[in-house]
């Protein structure tokens, strides 16, 4: 425990960071860790070029947009705590900390995890999913096992689905309401190591 | 009340038949022969059979010498065992039934209860006839004929995702909890009886462990049957249920192990037998899986190439499956473990590579046999209970099995899922816990296993199976009846009705994908990663060897979702247009043309968003999921939905003479669509026409039928041409220009077209027909046609009449036109101007005539 707690003298403000992500220390180490693999060149940030050495990364439909929402604030480099705070929503929500209700909402509630994928679809967060960027998600993950039509087709019909307001996209109420059912707790979650 | 009360009268009625059908029959040497003492319920059908064949070999008129020729003579022997047998699952499906028609009471005890109750009444009239209980379950009965159906059945709807995401869990409750149970009740009751609480029994301690082991495990039947009405949240669902289907093969091992231990007597038991047995469980249990995974690929690959028997494919995953336990029961393998395996690992495959249709059949086939079997499987239960000889009575033995089973299931649940929590990403709550552990029924498998144990090494084998019979009462009736109040009571979260929606699954997907790129990019190898892995080798490897290749390409689930939703809403839009009292909008290409433009007036747009939210809006006077869905289908004409709507209309717009043919065929089911037929079809239309074109021109008094269709085409035309105006007046033109391009060389030129075989098979072809035609077509549509033919007479004769030679030009090739000419063609050109105005609407596929018609 004490070598813990000194190495975690390396992470600036690591209790901060705890309270606002939920990571327990050890979590937080480890990710220290692998953020420190990440970033070759010791620079103390990551850019998307190092995402993009991720072998698995590249070959993942949807990796681009992933490291995207890394860089979600316009600028192109991710220190350790931003980084955290993106990890942060793949944490399974804790249902004692919400009933708390004191503390500030954690990236893992539902909402969060949910505001996290609208904006993988939304790409020029305009706040509303377009036709053309349900296509282009579809395009990535679908990808040769279906005909352009058919895409579109889907693409129209997801849409009409989900949109209530007849503006043709999907805004993020919307989006919420239509996965309202979805166990996003499970679904959006990985167990982090320790 | 009345009903049912009549019906167990009759149940009454036909037991009686039946029994004195068997006493009539009773013939002493018959009885010896077959199993020595009380007659089981068909004993192994072999043995019947060539005994029953040894019988009229011999017999028959050659045992009495033949004074006279008999017309008619009774042959109870001949027939007895099938009799028999099929009388008792008519009985059994007749109790189901009588249960299943009180609702009431099945909302508060669970159906299987109710079948061990009707069991207890059965078995009470036999009884009382015949003093000695002559039917019960048989462990061979149980074990190959009516286990394997349900498992099978389980194995193949198993939900693959969610147990493989939950197979840690449930292979640690499978294992370690079963050994668990079996252990802690052994040795329990075993110091019970050291301390005397039992009274004077002759029961070893391998004995108790022999006895545990058997009231070990979960059963998988009794599972399904209570929580199948429960509707539990899935992840409950699948670790109870997934628990009871896998602890089989741990039930089994330590069955064998024990029953081998009593053979072999407590000083011969060694380390190395204790080890063979624990070398045994595995391999048990993984050579078993491994045999079902061998099978299922078996059935994977069979049905790559079973296109032309199409008929009896799914025939094979029966066979096959069922084929695959007897070869695992033969290696003493788990049978139960490979046939679930068997169901799991095909179902994949089989649904891609099989027909449509082959695959409902056989999802229902399943479904039949399953539910069937479960159902005899209760109603022998009960039976079996009203039998004095294995009434032994021991209070201090079945009240302490009773506790201990309840009590240790509740600790070994708890314990298990404490330590298993600490390593679950969404931890399994407390009051899930609660369910799982009073979830913990045991069966008919149970039951088996007591009646298989042996009289001569264990002693108080009655008494084993009394209490098991007991203990399987107390859980399935007790704890089945108030499962569903407890699981209000704790407020455990349901299962929610989960309503496909194409945005969902697609999020879903994404989630897959995002997890995996997560855990890439925390770097560590997690179980998202497995699974991308997995599925990489799978989509890769195993999908190219068994799937066929025109099923690979549509293996995606979204578009999987995207296909069912299409398929459901065309089943909608038909259903609609026959409530409606006619598919005529859909033959109207003039309507379709209106629909589209469906996004561009308000009311159309409201409706559509009620519809999609509430099936209340059903009422309104326009379909509007069926006009959705026509806009649908028009986009993805190559899709299956549209092959499907064009089949349930041809089917209920013409009838033909010859369309009994298919029901004599037994390789063919397809409907009937001989080339001729619709040459025939053809001709008796243009020949209508022309007698009506011909003797309108000549002054002539028009048949009843043109008039009517002219009206009803104008009817329609009207709402319709009204709103194309407002919409977009180039449009209107596009069906003016037809009919007079078509004018000039109408007829010949529509036969010529006929006859190159375009369109032929087009439902938009048949409807004006002579009046005998009527009589053929369905009622509904024959009904409102004649409404509309009423009320046309009257209204059109005061508008205007078609008899002016320029009024009838104009009007005769027009219905021509619209009639005899594919739709498709003609909807493809509204599609193409409509893009024009809309930018967004993306351009339809190249029209293509449906895929599965007769010619080739």
């Amino acid at each position: 425990m004490g070598s813990s707690s000194s190495s975690r003298n390396k992470i600036p403000n690591a209790q901060e960071l705890m309270r606002q992500t939920g990571f327990s220390s050890a979590h937080l180490l480890r990710l220290h860790d692998r953020f420190e693999s990440l970033d070759r060149d010791n620079r103390g940030y990551l850019s998307p070029d190092d995402f993009e050495a991720l072998g698995g990364l590249a070959m993942n439909p949807i990796g681009g947009r992933i490291i995207e929402a890394f860089f979600s604030s316009g600028q192109d480099t991710v220190d350790f705590s931003s980084f955290v705070r993106i990890l942060a929503h793949f944490r399974p929500t804790d249902r004692n900390r919400n009933k708390e209700g004191t503390q500030q909402e954690l990236p893992s509630s539902r909402t969060r995890k949910l505001k996290f994928a609208f904006q993988l679809y939304d790409l020029d967060r305009d706040g509303k999913i377009s036709r053309e960027e349900l296509l282009q998600v579809l395009r990535a993950m679908l990808g040769l096992q279906v005909t352009e039509e058919q895409l579109q087709s889907i693409a129209e019909r997801a849409i009409q689905e989900a949109d209530l307001d007849k503006d043709d996209a999907i805004s993020f109420d919307e989006f919420k309401k239509s996965l309202e059912k979805m166990d996003i707790d499970t679904k959006m979650s990985v167990s982090f190591l320790k | 009340m009345a009903a049912s009360w009549g019906f167990t009268l009759f149940l009454c009625v036909l037991l009686m038949v039946c029994r004195g059908l068997s006493l009539a029959g009773e013939d002493p040497d018959q009885t010896l022969s077959s199993s020595g003492q009380v007659k089981a319920l068909n004993p192994e059908i072999d043995n019947a059979l060539s005994s029953n064949h040894g019988t009229t070999g011999e017999g028959g008129h050659a045992v009495e010498p033949i004074t006279t020729l008999p017309i008619v003579s009774w042959k109870w022997h001949h027939v007895t065992t099938p009799y028999l047998v099929a009388l008792w699952i008519l009985v059994s499906w007749l109790c189901k039934l009588v249960i299943e028609a009180n609702h009431h009471v099945t909302s508060v005890i669970p159906e299987s209860a109710l079948l061990i109750c009707f069991g207890f009444i059965l078995g009470g009239m036999i009884w009382a006839a015949d003093k000695v209980q002559t039917f019960r379950l048989t462990p061979t009965v149980f074990f190959f004929y009516l286990l394997p159906q349900v498992i099978l059945d389980a194995g193949y709807h198993m939900p693959n995702k969610l147990f493989f995401t939950n197979l840690g869990g449930i292979l640690v409750h499978a294992v370690i909890g079963t050994c668990w149970n079996a252990a802690s009740l052994g040795l329990s009751l075993w110091g019970c009886q050291m301390g005397g609480a039992m009274g004077d029994l002759d029961i070893g301690l391998l004995q108790y462990l022999l006895f545990g082991s058997l009231m070990a495990a979960v059963d998988p039947v009794a599972v399904i049957a209570v929580f199948e009405q429960v509707h539990v949240n899935d992840v409950l669902f699948i670790m109870v249920f997934g628990e009871s289907l896998l602890n089989d093969g741990v039930t089994v091992v330590l069955f064998n192990v024990f029953d081998a231990f009593v053979s072999l007597g407590g000083p011969k038991i060694d380390a190395a037998e204790i080890i063979k047995g624990i070398v045994s469980f595995f391999v048990v249990a993984f050579g078993g899986s491994l045999v079902g995974l061998v099978f299922g690929l078996l059935i994977s690959l069979l049905t790559r190439c079973t296109k032309n028997i199409q008929i009896i494919e799914p025939g094979f995953i029966f066979v096959l499956g069922y084929l695959s336990y007897l070869t695992a029961e033969m290696l003493s393998l788990s049978a139960i473990l490979s046939i679930v395996f068997c169901g799991m690992c095909c179902q994949k495959y089989i649904n891609a590579n099989m027909d449509e249709n082959s695959v409902q059949t056989v999802r229902y086939a399943m479904k039949a046999f399953a539910n069937g079997s479960e159902t005899i499987i209760f109603v022998f239960l009960g039976i079996s209970a009203i039998d004095k000889v294995i009434w032994v009575w021991n209070t201090g033995f079945i009240l302490l099995t009773l506790l201990f089973v309840l009590v240790y299931r509740f600790i070994g649940v708890f314990f298990l899922t404490w330590i298993l929590n600490r390593y679950r990403l969404v931890p399994l709550e407390f009051v899930d816990q609660v369910i799982m552990s009073y979830g913990g029924l045991r069966g008919a498998v149970a039951y088996g296993l007591a009646v298989m144990l042996d009289e001569n090494k264990i002693k108080e084998k009655n008494l084993m199976v009394c209490t098991t019979l007991i203990v399987v009462y107390f859980t399935v009736i007790l704890q089945g009846i108030t499962m569903k109040p407890l699981v209000m009571w704790l407020k455990v979260k349901r299962a929610a009705v989960t309503e496909v929606s194409l945005l969902e699954k697609l999020t879903n997907k994404m989630f897959n994908h995002t997890l995996v790129a997560i855990e890439d990019i925390s770097g560590q190898i997690g179980h998202n990663y497995m699974r991308s892995k997995w599925k990489y080798f799978e989509e890769n490897w195993m999908s190219w060897i068994l799937m066929k290749p025109s099923a690979r390409k549509k293996q995606d689930q979204v578009f999987d979702v995207f296909h069912q939703l299409n398929l459901k809403d065309a089943m909608e839009y038909v259903t609609e247009g026959e409530r409606r009292g006619s598919l005529e909008f859909v033959r109207n290409e003039n309507s379709i043309i209106d629909f589209k433009k469906k996004s561009e007036s308000e009311s159309f747009d409201i409706n559509n968003a009620n519809m999609s939210n509430d099936h209340g809006a059903i009422r309104d006077p326009i379909p509007s999921v069926s006009l959705e869905m026509h806009e649908q289908i028009m986009k993805a004409v190559r899709e299956a939905e549209a092959i499907n709507a064009h089949h349930l209309l041809d089917q209920h717009l013409y009838k033909s003479r010859k369309q009994h043919r298919h029901r004599f065929s037994r390789s063919h089911f397809d409907i009937n669509r001989d080339e001729k037929e619709v040459q025939e079809i053809f001709q008796r239309t243009m020949r209508n026409r022309l007698k009506s074109f011909t003797s309108a021109k000549m002054g002539v008094k028009p048949p009843k039928t043109i008039v009517k269709h002219t009206q009803k085409e104008q009817q329609q035309k009207m709402p319709n041409g009204k709103s194309m105006d407002k919409a977009k007046t180039s449009y209107s033109g596009d069906e003016g220009s037809e009919g007079d391009s078509a004018s000039g060389y109408d007829q010949s030129y529509m036969r010529a077209t006929y006859r190159a075989g375009a369109g032929i098979e087009n439902p938009a072809f048949m409807p004006d027909l002579d009046p005998m035609d009527l009589l053929q077509i369905p009622p509904w549509l024959g009904e409102s046609e004649l409404d509309s033919s009423m009320v046309a007479l009257s209204h059109r004769a005061q508008v205007d009449l078609p008899r002016t030679p320029s009024n009838l030009r104009r009007l005769a090739p027009l219905r021509i036109s619209t009639r005899s000419t594919d739709s498709f063609t003609l909807e493809n050109i509204p599609d193409t101007q409509q893009m024009d105005s809309d930018q967004l609407q993306p351009p339809p596929p190249p029209p293509r005539p449906p895929r599965d018609d007769g010619y080739v």
